[in-house]
């Protein structure tokens, strides 16, 4: 089976935000794979494992994104790609995000590709969507189980709490929702062995895009911080007159209840 | 400029959802005065018409199917071109819920067009309209304006307040037929599994447990009280890692970003995941053993102590409290 996961490189969780000159502050951050497109490469690995087949993954960022691809080689993935547009945008938009991943995959006859369902800095949980449409093949996002069998896919689907079984035919794109799979971390051999497989690098002009074809659609004019939230009231006095102290001001001062 | 917008009315268990009521809101701001056509989908939903115009859509068109029974993007996707294309809108509002974020994107790729998700807050009007939406998961904010093609967006529910329903207003309802066929995906089953009813992105008040609720029957106090206040359950990962409860519950960065008017956080200690998903909550209540739990450091109010002594205090409290009003 040919199977492609899509992978961003992402802020770590643990990042507190900050904001200079308009954009988001990245000296210094920590940078993880998206947590979702991990989920994305370990299902992928083990459909690979189970069905046979090659895994590659596939991301559009900077030349520093080639850590979280060797990240995801040494899971287990054999291939790796980049494709790097620094050189070419100083902006992407989720269309073009899309676009370009699009014109990679659209000559290489993917039986299934898995994207995560959200990138955790982004978030606009377009760009899985998106690719299928462009590629005109069937998607189901937010999935917790896939099963494969021939031609038709089994996969769960959380639809805000509830469960959807869905019999989904192939070619498929999914989109990964926490508890899909248990993410493997890299071990020491696979790390080593990670360091030989390939990655290659594009740009552009090596999938036939030009920096028009991206143009975004949608322009960034400003980025902010939320008003940093005051710590209020820690109440005081016999737990009893606590509580009705709280629920006094819930009801009268926040008019919450 | 006026512009005609198209707003995507979702239905849920036979009745509309709140969030298509705050879209057809939204997409007043952006019409600058132009025509708001609600769209229902489904195998019977023509019903609904009126009330999406009672909340302000001019008029509604209802695409209706047995196989638009439930929701695939295939099916939705050909309903909605099919009054898309009779429609020629100028701007398209979705609610960014699971079948928002599910069929938006397709549809976007369908058009080639741009697509802000996750709106919180439109400044300005008309062409001057910008969107304003969360990024790092509500760490930072983002404002962004549409440079070119039809101005499609989706709207974060519980923040754009819906216009006040008003029984006089009427309006047509006409339908579209569609040939729905060649669906990819069929839905074999559905398990409900969340809560009775309330929707925690779309609850006003979430009660949510983490670690310190120590088990699944840890639980239930903390569902009283969510009860009592007419609200939904969530959690902390610690709470389902520890399978407390079900990972649908999940708030924080790698979960549900949530925007109640009221949270409160029982035994959860307050890691910067879980407060990104829930920091932006008009008012915060932290109980938790811990003096020291950064959960405080967000909070409105703060009770340091046992949740076990609290939880069913509040319930007590508020029964009288209702009881007297
Ligand atoms: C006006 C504007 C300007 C921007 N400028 C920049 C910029 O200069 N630099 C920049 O880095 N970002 C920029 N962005 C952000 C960029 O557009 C998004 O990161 C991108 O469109 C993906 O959207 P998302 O983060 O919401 O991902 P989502 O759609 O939420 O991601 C879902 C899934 O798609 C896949 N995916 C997403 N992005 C990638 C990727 N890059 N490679 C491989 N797979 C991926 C992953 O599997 C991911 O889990 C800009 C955004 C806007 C609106
Ligand atoms: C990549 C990544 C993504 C993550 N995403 C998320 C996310 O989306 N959401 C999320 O929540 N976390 C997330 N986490 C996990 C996060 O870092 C914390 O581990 C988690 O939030 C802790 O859960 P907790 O507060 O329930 O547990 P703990 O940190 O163990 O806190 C339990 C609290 O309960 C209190 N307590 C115990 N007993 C009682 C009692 N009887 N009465 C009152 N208080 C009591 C304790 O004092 C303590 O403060 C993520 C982590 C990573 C690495």
């Amino acid at each position: 089976m040919n199977i492609y996961a899509l992978v961003k490189r992402t802020f770590d969780t643990e990042e507190r935000i900050s904001v200079q000159n308009g954009e988001i502050a990245e000296d210094g951050a920590e940078f993880i794979i998206n947590p979702y497109d991990e989920y994305a490469v370990e299902e992928a690995i083990r459909v690979r494992d189970e069905h046979g087949g090659e895994v590659t993954v596939l991301t559009i960022g900077s030349e520093e994104a080639e850590k979280q691809l060797r990240t995801a080689l040494a899971m287990g993935a054999d291939k790796a790609v980049l494709i790097n547009t620094e050189d070419d945008l100083d902006e992407l938009d989720e269309f073009g995000a899309a676009t370009i991943i699009a014109e990679f995959l659209k000559d290489k006859d993917a039986d299934l590709i898995l994207a995560g369902n959200v990138a955790i800095d982004g978030g606009s949980g377009q760009v899985g969507p998106r690719v299928a449409e462009l590629l005109g093949i069937n998607y189901v996002t937010t999935i917790t189980e896939l099963k494969i069998d021939g031609d038709k896919a089994t996969v769960i689907r959380d639809v805000e709490g509830d469960s959807e079984t869905i019999e989904a035919q192939m070619p498929l794109l999914i989109t990964a929702q926490q508890g899909l799979n248990d993410p493997r971390y890299p071990s020491l051999p696979g790390i080593m062995k990670a360091k030989k497989k390939p990655l290659d690098e594009l740009e552009l002009d090596d999938i036939d895009l030009e920096e028009d074809d991206v143009e975004v659609k949608v322009e960034r004019v400003d980025v902010f911080l939320p008003p940093e939230k005051q710590a209020g009231r820690v109440l005081e006095g016999d737990l009893q007159d606590q509580v009705k102290e709280l629920v006094q001001l819930l009801r009268t001062e926040a008019k919450v209840i | 400029m006026s512009k005609k917008v198209i707003v995507l009315g979702e239905v849920r268990d036979g009745a509309l959802r709140n969030v298509s009521f705050e879209a057809i809101a939204a997409a007043k701001k952006v019409s600058g005065d132009g025509e708001v056509v609600g769209v229902l989908i489904g195998d019977s939903v023509q019903d609904l018409g009126q009330e999406l115009i009672q909340y302000g859509a001019d008029r509604v068109v209802a695409v209706e199917h047995p196989h638009l029974k439930h929701y695939t993007s295939d099916g939705y996707g050909q309903a909605f071109m099919a009054v898309h294309d009779q429609e020629e809108p100028e701007a398209i509002v979705f609610g960014h819920t699971a079948l928002g974020k599910d069929l938006s994107p397709k549809i976007a790729a369908k058009l080639q067009s741009g697509l802000v998700s996750d709106v919180t807050e439109i400044e300005g009007e008309g062409d001057d309209a910008v969107f304003i939406r969360p990024i790092y998961s509500g760490k930072a904010f983002e404002k962004v304006k549409i440079n070119e093609g039809p101005v499609f967006f989706t709207v974060r529910p519980n923040n754009i307040e819906p216009l006040e329903q008003d029984a006089g207003r009427s309006g047509d309802v006409s339908t579209v037929s569609a040939d729905i066929q060649n669906l990819r995906s069929v839905v074999k089953d559905v398990v409900t599994k969340a809560t009775d009813g309330v929707d925690m992105s779309e609850a006003k008040v979430i009660v949510a447990g983490g670690r310190g609720v120590k088990g699944p029957e840890g639980f239930e106090p903390l569902k009283e009280l969510a009860d009592l206040l007419g609200g939904a359950i969530g959690a902390s990962r610690g709470a389902c890692d520890a399978d407390y409860c079900d990972y649908s519950l999940q708030i924080g960065q790698t979960g549900k970003v949530v925007t109640p008017d009221l949270y409160i956080a029982a035994g959860i200690s307050g890691a910067i995941q879980h407060l990104a998903g829930m920091s932006n909550s008009k008012v915060i209540v932290a109980i938790n053993k811990d003096p020291e739990a950064n959960i405080f450091k967000v909070a409105d109010y703060g009770i340091v102590g046992d949740l076990f002594e609290v939880i069913p205090m509040m319930i007590e409290e508020i029964k009288q409290l209702k009881v007297n009003a």
